[in-house]
């Protein structure tokens, strides 16, 4: 269970919610509502101030570095710090066993980053954050660089996740992506959450 | 071996400066518009080098403490404004200034102090006569090593955040997310000392061993007293550009391992959205 209670930073917040374990909230409104601004704030990667909680357990007391592997975040632009795509993954085993399933190339973790393109690595990111097992997966527009059969296929492995126990927030424009994710809404305009 | 040392009178330096004036004629000639900068360029150097000249020598003959310790610092001051000016992004406040000279007077009294007690042993230790030229010597090479280090890692932490974000969010400590761009920023710090270690003798003869040459002390003395120099600059560059990056790194991140590149000066955070 994932609670917060005034989560604020410049140009967000105050904002409160719980969500459970097995439980998907989409964070949707216009471009510049801060919805990037509220994924990143609950990974701890911005200053922010509240009352922010996972089963109970304070993240003040957790280390960041901890927090991040079970509350973790996948960036929409996703960032790679080697030249070979293994190279960022702790245990290459288990993410080549993922990338059938969201329809990439079985040899694509030994390929250079420089070949992957735009949904590629968008792809290869999230799986990265999976091998991990977070609680909570905060995702910031996961499928915007994909095709719809991708998309579809990133969209089942999310699911699966969900149904797993873990916590799904994502940041997205597509009601129709909220609708087949089975998520509650929180709408956000000029970094307040507003009615949906 | 031992000839003697050739004083120079003014004259001559007014025959080579005919040289300049060369320079300055062609640059007319040509309409390179140098003329004017050659000229106060020289100016400066010929003022400034007179100035050092006497103050070096008021220094040498008071063989104090107190004044070459006085002397040592304001080297260090002006060599860390340098450090400053030579940076593309600041940290905002004046952490840029303290890094840069934090770390040079670390690595550059530590290497001179130890070469002046341990190998060169003048009596007093802090005989200006040595003290002064070797910590210059010391300092502006170490300032190179540290100026360029710094530039490439604050460059490296605007240009690759998302790598480095990236791994934060992964859930790796700060020491292992800029661990590629310390790498390569201690590596650009390095290599101007590496390749004039490697050129030294051969393509370059030194300015120190050249001077000492000049100066009539025999060419293999001169050349131990060079390599006993390279050593310390090495040692020295390498302390320093580590030591600036490492707090470099330290003040770029925050004890909750975010990148904090809202400490960078007039570069604000654009975060998507």
């Amino acid at each position: 269970m994932l609670s917060i209670k005034n989560l604020s930073r410049p140009g967000l917040g105050p904002i409160d919610f719980t969500l459970a374990g097995g439980q998907a909230m989409a964070v949707m409104g216009p471009s510049g509502a801060g919805k990037s601004l509220l994924l990143r704030a609950l990974a701890d990667l911005d200053p922010n101030d509240g009352d922010i909680r996972l089963d109970g357990e304070d993240r003040a007391e957790i280390p960041a570095p901890q927090w991040r592997k079970r509350v973790a975040y996948v960036a929409a632009e996703s960032g790679w710090w080697a030249d070979d795509v293994d190279h960022h993954f702790d245990d290459p085993e288990a993410a080549r066993k993922l990338l059938g399933p969201i329809n990439l190339d079985e040899n694509a973790l030994s390929w250079p980053v420089s070949r992957l393109s735009t949904g590629e690595k968008q792809r290869l990111s999230l799986i990265r954050t999976l091998i991990g097992k977070p609680q909570v997966l905060l995702l910031d527009e996961p499928t915007s660089a994909l095709d719809d059969d991708s998309k579809e296929q990133v969209e089942s492995l999310i699911r699966a996740q969900v149904a797993d126990g873990v916590s799904l927030i994502i940041a997205t424009h597509d009601k129709s992506q909220v609708q087949r994710l089975d998520a509650r809404v929180l709408m956000l305009k000029d970094g307040q959450e507003v009615a949906p | 071996m031992n000839t003697v040392f050739v004083p120079l009178g003014y004259f001559d330096l007014a025959l080579a400066s005919l040289l300049l004036l060369f320079s300055g004629v062609l640059s007319i000639y040509l309409r390179l518009g140098l003329e004017k900068r050659l000229g106060i360029a020289a100016l400066r150097m010929v003022v400034q080098l007179l100035l050092i000249g006497m103050v070096l020598k008021l220094l040498f003959t008071l063989v104090s403490p107190l004044w070459t310790g006085l002397a040592a610092a304001v080297m260090i001051g002006m060599a860390g404004r340098e450090v400053m000016a030579r940076q593309k992004r600041k940290f905002s406040g004046l952490w840029t200034y303290g890094i840069g000279t934090t770390s040079l007077m670390l690595a550059g009294s530590i290497v001179t102090v130890l070469a002046l007690t341990t190998q060169i042993r003048p009596d007093p230790w802090y005989d200006p006569r040595f003290a002064i030229p070797i910590l210059g010597m010391i300092l502006g090479n170490t300032m190179n090593g540290i100026s360029i280090g710094l530039d490439r890692l604050m460059n490296a932490a605007v240009n690759e955040r998302s790598a480095i974000e990236a791994r934060l969010a992964l859930g790796h400590d700060r020491a292992a997310a800029f661990r590629p761009q310390v790498r390569d920023a201690c590596r650009s710090g390095l290599i101007h000392i590496i390749n004039a270690m490697s050129a030294a003798g051969v393509i370059s003869l030194p300015g120190m061993m050249t001077g000492q040459i000049l100066a009539g002390v025999d060419p293999t003395e001169a050349v131990k007293y060079q390599i006993l120099i390279m050593f310390l600059i090495a040692g020295s560059t390498g302390m320093g550009t580590l030591t600036a990056v490492m707090f470099a790194v330290r003040r770029l991140s925050d004890s909750r391992h975010r990148l904090r590149l809202d400490r960078i000066e007039n570069k604000s955070t654009h975060t998507k959205e």
